[in-house]
């Protein structure tokens, strides 16, 4: 077929891609966006298959095959709770695929006898070996991102102090022997070393991250998959390759940003595992003792009854102890008595960005009751009772006003300027971040004891029946 | 050299194509979103199919990594655009 036919279809589909992510900007348009952006992936594809330099379909159809099985099942049993796992997968999907296809490309040039000499055959390799280096820290990277939320290895940091210096010494080997590709590349050892290099540096950058730090961890690499594909577009000399690889390496790029300023870390403390050391440290019974208030579910709802507008601010916590559609339905009962019900979601409240709203939306919640952050904190002022389950850190005020806290400066929720807080909590224990919240000794908070699911449906019964 | 300028050309611009349309995303369909970027770089799959399919001059590595290639990158396409879809569903207004 002719190959200037093939790229302006090509380019139809790159179009539909950008006309999907577009779709995304609204949740009205969404699905929509989504169908388009299959489309254009369906013309890519279809297109492809005609082209005349397919010669045998029989891995390509196994492939497919295999490979459909494999992602129908993955995305119709995966638990909403469970997403970030799947993205992981996701992920490393990608990475290995730019691996694969830059490893076959290589192979393909005789083991790099077929590149031009000159700095055209550099160029050349240079693409197809940073496709390799990107492609392979994403696909191990992601696995053990993958392993550590489902939990199949520590969540906490696993390394040793000198792990820094072997990461490093792992990107400069990986550098250097890509740079020698470059000059000659049908050094197959080379080529071999360089992967085996890049999947071990993909593991070793990953261990030593926290489990706190795992959005920011799984937004980069969706980052990393996106610019290996582009890369790989390089390669082929594949425009839609290209076009859709940029878009997706900076949507992980902007998702990262998000992340790291939630949760007021830099990208280099997040990668090396850095956590913020503060000034002095701080007794968490200094901090409580004698003045920390709890109370029954019965008071509770007697609180809200007055109530003309209640903010509740969901956490992780509670889609641990499933209590989502719980909380929905005791949303449901107070709007039903006419009181005005929010939802306050911080973009670290689920375990990656835009979690806590899937979650929501999973109990039915109508995503135009769900408010971010910025819109949400100056309406605290004018919110009669706010209700905290499951979160702790994002609500802590030491952020706001402790200038020697290691969270100084975290962007939280301003809970504490409602008129009444209530905190579902199992106990006093700290969050993530290992600090005593103040919030919970203020004047106008209430402690309720015990598992989320089970304190939220007594408040909504006694509520219920008032 | 001609060629790759235009692609280095093409890949900047989409960059800052993907930027302008990221930040207009809302922060509710960010999960959303990247399980629908990771669908789009599924899009390997179209490189991978030529891999795979480069004939039998090839070796049986070269359609073993080609293989590998197409079902990573489909396992991408159907489960990115599936699960998209399976979560996009359940957003709704209120009544």
């Amino acid at each position: 077929m002719n190959t200037n036919l093939v790229d302006l279809i090509y380019l139809i589909s790159a179009v539909f891609f950008i006309l999907g992510i577009k779709g995304l900007t609204k949740p009205k348009t969404a699905v929509r966006g989504n169908m388009l952006s299959a489309i254009g992936m369906l013309i890519a594809v279809v297109i492809t298959l005609l082209d005349k330099s397919i010669v045998s379909y029989e891995y390509i159809i196994a492939g497919v095959l295999v490979g459909g099985a494999i992602g129908g099942i993955m995305a119709t049993r995966i638990q909403m709770t469970s997403m970030p796992q799947m993205i992981a997968l996701l992920n490393g999907c990608g990475g290995g695929a730019s691996l694969g296809l830059a490893a076959a490309s290589y192979l393909l040039t005789s083991g790099g006898e077929g590149y031009e000499s000159g700095v055209m055959g550099g160029i050349a390799v240079s693409f197809v070996m940073l496709t390799v280096l990107i492609g392979s820290v994403t696909m191990t990277g992601s696995l053990v991102a993958f392993a550590k939320l489902q939990e199949l290895i520590s969540g906490q940091s696993i390394g040793f102090t000198g792990i820094k210096f072997l990461n490093a010494a792992l990107f400069i080997s990986a550098i250097t022997m890509l740079g020698m590709l470059c000059f000659d590349p049908t050094n197959s050892t080379l080529f071999w070393g360089l992967i085996a290099a890049a999947c071990i540096l993909g593991i070793t950058i990953v261990l030593p991250i926290g489990g706190a730090d795992m959005p920011v961890v799984i937004a980069l690499l969706n980052s990393y998959s996106g610019i290996a594909a582009a890369a790989a577009g390089f390669i082929m000399g594949n425009t839609v390759l290209i076009v859709s690889g940029s878009l997706v390496g900076a949507s992980g790029l902007i998702l990262t940003q998000i992340m790291c300023v939630a949760m007021n870390r830099s990208l280099t403390n997040v990668l090396f595992g850095v956590m913020a050391e503060g000034s002095e440290a701080i007794d968490a019974d200094e901090v409580y003792a004698g003045k920390v208030k709890s109370a029954q579910a019965e008071e509770i709802a007697m609180i809200l009854e007055t109530a003309r507008r209640v903010v509740i601010v969901p956490g992780f916590g509670m889609a641990m102890a499933q209590a989502q559609h719980a909380v929905r339905e005791l949303s449901d009962v107070m709007e039903d008595k006419g009181i005005e019900v929010e939802f306050a979601i911080h973009p670290v409240a689920g375990r990656m960005p835009g979690h806590m709203n899937v979650l929501l939306a999973e109990a039915e919640v109508p995503y135009d009751q769900l408010v971010e952050m910025d819109r949400i904190n100056p309406t605290f002022e004018q919110t009669d009772v706010a209700i905290v389950i499951g979160a702790n850190d994002v609500t802590n005020p030491m952020a706001r006003e402790d200038k020697g806290s290691p969270i100084y400066g975290m962007p939280i929720l301003h809970v504490d300027k409602a008129q009444t807080v209530v905190v579902i909590k199992r106990s006093l224990s700290p969050g993530f971040a290992g600090l005593p919240n103040p919030l919970f000794a203020m004047d106008n908070c209430l402690m309720v004891y015990g598992d989320g699911k089970k304190a939220v449906i007594e408040i909504t019964a006694a509520l219920a029946m008032s | 050299m001609e060629m790759i300028v235009m692609q280095l050309a093409l890949f900047v611009l989409s960059l800052f194509l993907g930027v302008e349309l990221i930040t207009k995303v809302p922060p509710t369909l960010h999960t959303p979103l990247m399980s629908g970027t990771n669908a789009i770089s599924g899009i390997t799959l179209v490189g991978a199919v030529i891999a795979a399919g480069a004939g039998d001059s090839a070796s049986g590595l070269v359609h073993g990594l080609g293989f590998i290639a197409v079902v990573m990158a489909t396992i991408n396409v159907i489960g990115g655009y599936l699960v998209t879809n399976r979560m996009l569903a359940m957003f709704k207004r209120k009544n």
